[in-house]
């Protein structure tokens, strides 16, 4: 339906490919959140990578920044309607992760933990490829605590609820089992361009 | 009335505007009759989508302000941002009888019912007020004397959304207590603040509770959750017993 008396405003067409349904351009970087911002200190920090239970792999502050370094370049966009184009990240790509560990992929589900106790999940393909990283710096900076640092992931092609912030490990799953967010009415999976914010959408 | 079952779908439904109440001069609550009412919970916010006739369309999240006790319809308090693109639709386009899309109810974390007791800490900054007063309207709608306190930040007297309301509801009930921070606004009153909510003031109203907060909701802009949220940690109060709302930047 088309709303009486709105006109919206205009977006350039180049813009407009790069804008899933439903959002809106930020300039801004909004922080959001469930629970108070937890403060981590680089030197309490730890990374634990996880098959099921059972701890495979754990970095310190200075062992994690020992891995290959990445930068990406991505749009990002949250389900709360705004995305942001060009955002500058660096840190570890979950390959470099998984090779440094000598792990193959035991299962096809991740979840990720963050420091505040919450959750998601990430199919393994969606995290691996050069499609997500642990970051660990953005737009040049050290990634400041109100958007995840010390460190956070980040799965751009997916709603911005995916990349946990305040990262403390991933754990392998047998099953896809819901996060934080999906275990309480959002999407199992976020796919932005199929506009999956809800569950059932 | 539609429940809301584990998997199913929340569907996008046309509701009808009833009523425009002006609340302060930048905020008016908007009331729609959805074509398929649906239950809800306090604290939680439907979506918004407005549709221009060459097909763009936007989306925005509002809180409800209306309690789940008082029938099908929604209240939306919605604050006129110069540069919004909804917001100013609402305020300057939007009229009685127009159909408006909208989909709820979403989020199932800000929320509270009786059944979860309390005492409850309720801080809201400006329009993030909005999903603690449909908390307070619950809870009065039951009768509920859960002990309840709600710190509410705003620029000046005459910015407080649902300020009379809120003022009758403190008067008259011995078991929900409002303290006010109005950050522009130079008139002492009693037990209220005439500066920016800081840890001073949020240790001094956790004292005014019967006892520590069994959960508190804290909802507002980044800036103004940040300060609080810190503050609380800060008085001991525990961070999983913490529940937050960020508005916008």
């Amino acid at each position: 339906m088309t709303t009486r008396g709105f006109t919206g405003r205009g977006q350039s067409p180049e813009i407009k490919d790069r804008v899933p349904p439903g959002q809106s351009l930020t300039e801004d970087f909004p922080v959001l959140s469930a629970g108070p911002t937890p403060r981590v200190l680089t030197e309490d920090w730890k990374f634990t990578l996880k098959v099921g239970p059972k701890p495979v792999i754990s970095w310190n502050w200075d062992e994690f920044n020992a891995l290959p370094q990445t930068k990406l370049t991505r749009d990002i966009h949250c389900v709360t309607a705004w995305s942001k184009l060009d955002t500058h990240w660096q840190g570890v790509l979950i390959d470099d992760i998984l090779a440094e560990a000598n792990l193959e992929p035991p299962t096809d589900f991740l979840l990720a933990h963050g420091y505040d106790g919450y959750t998601t999940n990430v199919p393994v393909k969606d995290l691996t490829g050069g499609r997500a990283m642990i970051a660990t710096s953005y737009d040049g900076k050290p990634l400041t605590a109100d958007h995840g640092g010390p460190a956070r992931l980040l799965v751009p092609h997916l709603y911005f609820w995916k990349s946990a912030k305040w990262i403390n490990g991933l754990q392998f799953t047998a099953r896809d089992e819901p996060g934080f967010w999906e275990l309480r009415g959002y999407h199992i999976y976020g796919d932005p361009w199929r506009e999956q914010r809800y569950t059932g959408d | 009335m539609q429940d809301q079952s584990a998997n199913a779908r929340v569907e996008w439904q046309t509701a009808t505007i009833t009523g425009v109440v002006r609340q302060t001069a930048r905020v008016s609550s908007f009331f729609f009759a959805p074509s398929v009412p649906f239950v809800y919970t306090a604290g939680q916010h439907v979506d918004v989508r407005l549709s221009a006739p060459d097909g763009y369309q936007t989306q925005r999240s509002y809180s409800i302000a209306s309690t789940p006790d008082s029938g099908a319809t929604i209240e939306l308090a919605i604050e006129r941002l110069d540069d919004g693109e909804v917001s100013t639709f609402f305020h300057d386009v939007a009229q009685i009888g127009d159909e408006i899309e909208l989909r709820g109810p979403i989020g199932g974390h800000f929320i509270w019912t009786v059944a979860d007791g309390g005492p409850i800490l309720l801080v809201g900054g400006g329009s993030g007020v909005v999903p603690l007063v449909s908390m307070l309207r619950h809870r009065k709608a039951r009768n509920s004397t859960i002990p309840a306190l709600l710190l509410y930040s705003a620029r000046s007297w005459d910015e407080l959304i649902f300020r009379d309301e809120l003022l009758a509801l403190a008067e008259s009930e011995n078991n929900f207590d409002l303290a006010l921070a109005l950050t522009r606004d130079p008139v002492a009153r009693a037990n209220h603040y005439t500066r920016r909510i800081d840890a001073f003031i949020v240790t001094e109203t956790l004292a005014r509770l019967p006892a520590p907060p069994k959960q508190t909701f804290v909802c507002g802009s980044n800036a103004f959750v940040t300060t609080a949220a810190d503050a609380l940690v800060a008085a001991g109060i525990p961070a999983g017993s913490i529940r937050v709302e960020r508005y916008g930047v």
